[in-house]
């Protein structure tokens, strides 16, 4: 600041040209955004209204909260509502798979073992959920590899395979997710494990202590920062499970259970057309999330001292 | 010397609970290894596999050899000229995203900018509010982008997290640098290209495997907003491919006679498995080659992205 009140009035005059030729420069991608991501929010006056195809936006009919209240009082919701809760309570449940594996890698001492290991274990992050899907079919469906070996051995299968499987639905889903998603998880708590202080491990192993109980009393703890944050994230995302997966896993046989918020809102959008409905949905959702990413942020923030946002 | 020693007074120390330790620990991360490269393998092998012989069931080793399913992919069905759809668009769509990206995050480093805190805020929010689905459908609409190779590249031209990653990295580097090439008179585009980008490779690169990955993998924006069948990414392809049986039906009736003729001639038919196994093939082979050499800087991006958080 005081380097500012020092200078000479013509290079005071100089920084700020430079500071509003810099907000020139970055007009353009100001006006990008505003474009597409600030007017689309134009769209929803929509979920106000009852919507006809072809009429200009601000002269359709405006019916309050009509569309909310059907929204939420349809059939249909509770399903959905059920799906989307099961389906990011599983994940918050199995949420320390990541942490657990990041543990056990830790343990591995071949260095070689080790980078081959998390190598090939982050591969299933890059692929797309379409596929993940290509491959589960070739394994699960019902003449998929899995099947034949059973049927081979003479062991029990589901003739409808995994994938049509209503009563495993969700276990499928919520381990497909680990699956693809574990090895990348593990990654970021290894590094927190890196972080821990060699002379404690050392420390505890003159004091007697076996590998499970330094891992308990010294890895765990270490690792629980990290964990808090990652898990606050989780809650605040707890109406997103995302779109792409449930779409390319769904089918007839299991659509009662897979069907989740995100889904709902692209079934009555453009599976029948309803855009008021489904904006209507999609507003609660962005509402709610939002309300749960404050209330995690606070939480943060008090545990922490770290602010999420 | 007093590491030697250590290690010998581990190996001492040893009780039964350690080594159970090494057995589940090595063990479980062997397994899941497995689960995680076998079913690259398997797709492999039995799409290079001779299609006569996998109805038998192909389990370690490909049953014969036969690439045949490849030439007929690119050359006869519509694989060929979707594959040139999607390395288009990544390689387009990955330039305009790391240049603007990388330009706005520099910017948003210049102090003097007037409205900064404001600018900056505004590209943020996007990060947790957006219209949704069907507003973002209709935006894309009102613009004329629908059925357009355009709507890949240009709306996720800016990622607000991205500029968060390469700001928080330009705002490490030494300011000094920065100040003596405006001293000698550089203009802002120099200071940018020569010694901002330069110096930011690190963070640079990460973005641009991130954008890259997300390009291949993108398919929800062909889902929604193109239908043209010349414009068709891979993955879009891959879905018909695996979920609709008429349509591989479609294609190997089409050429069927053709086949036929081959086969009299001795050369072997397609199957719709082995469709479907190489184009599941055609469609992971590029990650498969590009994620060892990314993974040091995914390692690093994801790192940056904590510390943010």
């Amino acid at each position: 600041m005081t380097t500012v009140e020092k200078t000479p009035k013509k290079k005071m005059n100089a920084r700020k040209l430079r500071g509003v030729k810099y907000m020139l420069m970055a007009m353009p991608f100001v006006i990008f955004i505003i474009a597409f991501k600030y007017v689309p929010l134009f769209g929803w006056w929509y979920a106000f209204t009852d919507f006809k195809m072809g009429i200009p936006l601000f002269e359709q009919e405006f019916v309050g909260l009509a569309n909310f209240e059907k929204v939420f009082g349809g059939r249909e919701i509770g399903r959905v509502l059920r799906n989307t809760f099961v389906m990011s309570g599983l994940g918050i449940l199995t949420s320390p798979f990541p942490i657990i594996f990041a543990i056990m890698l830790n343990e591995i001492k071949g260095k070689g073992t080790r980078k081959i290991i998390q190598t090939v274990t982050t591969l299933p992050n890059f692929i797309s959920w379409i596929v993940v899907f290509g491959i589960a079919f070739t394994f699960f469906s019902s003449r998929g590899l899995v099947n034949q070996v059973l049927k081979a051995l003479n062991l029990p299968y589901s003739s409808m395979g995994l994938m049509g499987d209503i009563d495993a639905t969700w276990i499928f889903q919520c381990l497909l997710g680990h699956w693809k998603g574990m090895g990348w998880g593990a990654i970021i708590y290894l590094a927190a494990i890196t972080g821990i202080d060699t002379e404690l491990y050392d420390a505890a192993q003159v004091d007697g202590a076996n590998r499970l109980q330094r891992i308990w009393h010294i890895t765990v703890p270490g690792v629980l920062p990290t964990y808090s944050v990652l898990l606050l994230l989780d809650i605040s995302s707890f109406l997103s499970n995302g779109f792409e997966k449930y779409y390319v896993f769904w089918n007839s046989l299991v659509s009662d259970k897979i069907e989740v918020l995100d889904y709902y809102i692209y079934k009555l959008g453009f599976g029948s057309g309803q855009y008021d409905y489904s904006i209507a949905a999609g507003i609660s959702k962005t509402v709610v999330s939002l309300v749960l990413l404050t209330i995690a942020n606070m939480a943060s923030k008090k545990i922490r001292g770290v602010s999420l946002i | 010397m007093f590491a030697l020693k250590r290690n010998n007074n581990k190996i001492k120390e040893r009780t039964a609970s350690d080594i159970l330790v090494t057995i589940v620990t090595y063990t479980f991360c062997i397994v899941f290894a497995i689960m995680c490269v076998y079913p690259f393998y398997y797709v492999i092998i039995y799409s290079i596999s001779d299609p006569k012989l996998t109805a038998a069931g192909i389990y370690l080793w490909p049953k014969g050899f036969n690439v045949t399913v490849y030439r007929q992919l690119f050359t006869q069905y519509d694989i060929g000229n979707s594959f040139i759809v999607s390395v288009a668009r990544t390689a387009a769509g990955t330039a305009l995203s790391v240049l603007c990206t990388a330009f706005l995050a520099f910017l948003m480093t210049r102090r003097e900018m007037l409205y900064r805190k404001f600018i900056y805020r505004l590209i943020i929010v996007t990060m947790y509010v957006s219209g949704g689905l069907i507003p973002g459908y209709l935006t894309i609409k009102a613009y004329n982008l629908l059925d357009t190779f355009w709507v890949y590249i240009i709306p996720g031209a800016i990622s607000a997290y991205n500029m968060i990653l390469i700001k928080t990295f330009i705002e490490q580097l030494p300011e000094s640098l920065e100040e003596s090439a405006m001293l000698e008179g550089a203009g802002i585009k120099d200071l940018f290209f020569q010694i901002v980008m330069p110096l930011s490779k690190p963070i640079i690169a990460t973005v641009a495997v991130y954008d890259a990955v997300g390009h291949w993998n993108s398919w929800t924006d062909n889902f929604f907003y193109v239908g043209k069948t010349s414009l068709q990414t891979l993955q879009l392809v891959l879905y018909n491919y695996l979920n609709n049986a008429s349509h591989v039906a479609k294609m190997l009736q089409r050429y069927g006679d053709i086949s036929g003729l081959r086969e009299s001639m001795g050369e072997t038919v397609v199957t719709a498995d082995s469709i479907k196994m190489a184009a599941i093939v055609v469609t992971v082979f590029p990650i498969l080659f590009v994620y060892p050499f990314a993974q040091k800087y995914f390692t690093k991006g994801i790192m940056m992205g904590a510390v943010k958080g």
